[in-house]
């Protein structure tokens, strides 16, 4: 149902209303340094005046914050942390910038191969790295961030990744969990509750990245399922929970991860299978370039809806080093 | 691979999770307890260790955010009971999969 109150009738509805930020989820995230100390960069009103407060910031404590997973983009925010370090130091200031990364999470990823070697990145451009954070609150007044078991951070600059949520629109109509989330199958990507509804994207409680590559191998199984649906035909349980993501490391470099539900990012080459040219988990010249490349795929082939070459639905285990 | 807990070869994982719930009891819950620091299981960790695998039982995720919703103990008291990373530690004392902090 609509707002003016028309109702619009389906056979078959496809869901793909995304997550957003809630800052008000944590008391004292959108209080009065919102925006002036305390940043998001997952809207445009935030990412635009962070830009601004960087351009003109003379130094201090950064500190690039998570507040509880799942969330767009998991390695987002540890590229603004190694981006930052590259960018103060284009800037000549970097000796004066302590930046700080503080996860809930134990490491700084949630596969055990990954967060080591993205630790040791992190390491290696000397940056804290802060685990096991459960943020209560944000001290405006003196400007640290404190957890439940009452460690603090302190900061100058504050970019956090706030709780993420489903759509309110979930909630209203009782499809969503606590996080307004639809339970959806994770291999089929069917509502577990009304079997003519399908769910795309970040939208899903399904266990894999809220990430556009997810949604992008969501999409070409999703397809498939609704037409035999629609004939009656068992459905595929095929989706594998496959992501893709460049992690740009700063410095004209980036790492690419490629990993799905069962199989954790590990080393290896992508896409062809011991030729590469792309380097999984290596920070490499070739990967960044790889990203600039997929600027234009991206725009030209993956929005148009195009078949990416070489790239799989599933994710292929060959060339990978298990 | 094998532990030795409790005086009982348990099946566990890398990180000292149970892999098979059969072999889990009270006395394994303890002696992991221990380990972990948390010390003496009061009723209050029961009630949690139970609610956490009455909620692995019927597959539903399991987040701090929910079990601070669950009416079973709040967030703040769930650190106090489980510090230094409460749902870790509870999963583990529970004998259930340590959360996948989906990514």
């Amino acid at each position: 149902m609509m707002h003016n109150g028309d109702v619009i009738h389906y056979d078959v509805l496809i869901v793909a209303t995304g997550c957003n930020i809630a800052p008000e989820e944590v008391s004292g995230m959108n209080g009065p340094e919102w925006h002036k100390s305390v940043f998001d960069f997952y809207t445009f009103e935030g990412a635009l005046a962070l830009r601004n407060k960087l351009r003109e910031w003379e130094g201090g404590k950064l500190v690039v914050h998570i507040t509880e997973m799942p969330i767009k983009c998991p390695v987002a925010p540890l590229e603004f942390a190694f981006l930052s370090d590259s960018y103060f130091k284009h800037k000549n200031m970097r000796e004066k910038v302590e930046i700080t990364y503080v996860t809930p999470l134990s490491g700084a990823f949630t596969k055990p191969k990954a967060t080591e070697a993205l630790s040791h990145l992190l390491t290696e451009k000397n940056i804290t790295q802060v685990n096991d954070f459960g943020i209560k609150t944000v001290d405006n007044a003196n400007k640290k961030i404190i957890d439940y078991e009452g460690r603090e951070v302190p900061f100058d600059l504050l970019v956090t990744v706030p709780t993420n949520k489903g759509d309110a629109l979930m909630e209203r109509s009782g499809l969503g969990d606590d996080l307004n989330y639809i339970p959806t199958h994770k291999a089929t990507l069917q509502l577990v509750k009304y079997p003519d509804i399908f769910v795309l994207g970040d939208a899903t409680n399904i266990p894999a990245s809220k990430a556009g590559s997810v949604t992008h191998f969501d999409a070409e199984i999703l397809t498939e399922n609704i037409l035999r649906h629609i004939q009656g035909e068992p459905l595929k349980e095929e989706f594998d929970g496959h992501a893709n993501c460049f992690v740009e490391t700063g410095n004209g470099k980036a790492l690419l991860i490629d990993f799905n539900y069962t199989h954790e990012p590990v080393e290896g080459t992508f896409p062809f299978p011991g030729v590469g040219p792309l380097r999984l988990l290596k920070e490499t010249r070739m990967n960044h370039m790889g990203k600039l490349a997929f600027k234009w795929i991206y725009w030209n082939m993956l929005l148009k809806g195009t078949h990416i070459p070489f790239v799989s639905t599933a994710m292929q285990t060959e060339g990978k080093h298990f | 691979m094998e532990k030795m807990i409790a005086g009982k070869n348990i099946q566990v994982n890398e990180e000292g999770y149970l892999t098979d719930f059969s072999q889990w009891d009270k006395s394994v819950a303890h002696e992991i307890a221990h380990h972990e620091g948390i010390g003496e299981l009061t009723p209050h960790h029961w009630k949690i260790i139970d609610y956490l695998q009455d909620q692995h039982k019927q597959e539903i995720p399991l987040s701090i955010r929910k079990i601070g919703k669950s009416g079973v103990v709040d967030i703040e008291q769930f650190y106090s009971l489980f510090p230094q990373g409460p749902l870790k530690k509870a999963t583990k004392i529970a004998g259930i999969p340590k959360p996948a902090s989906c990514i």
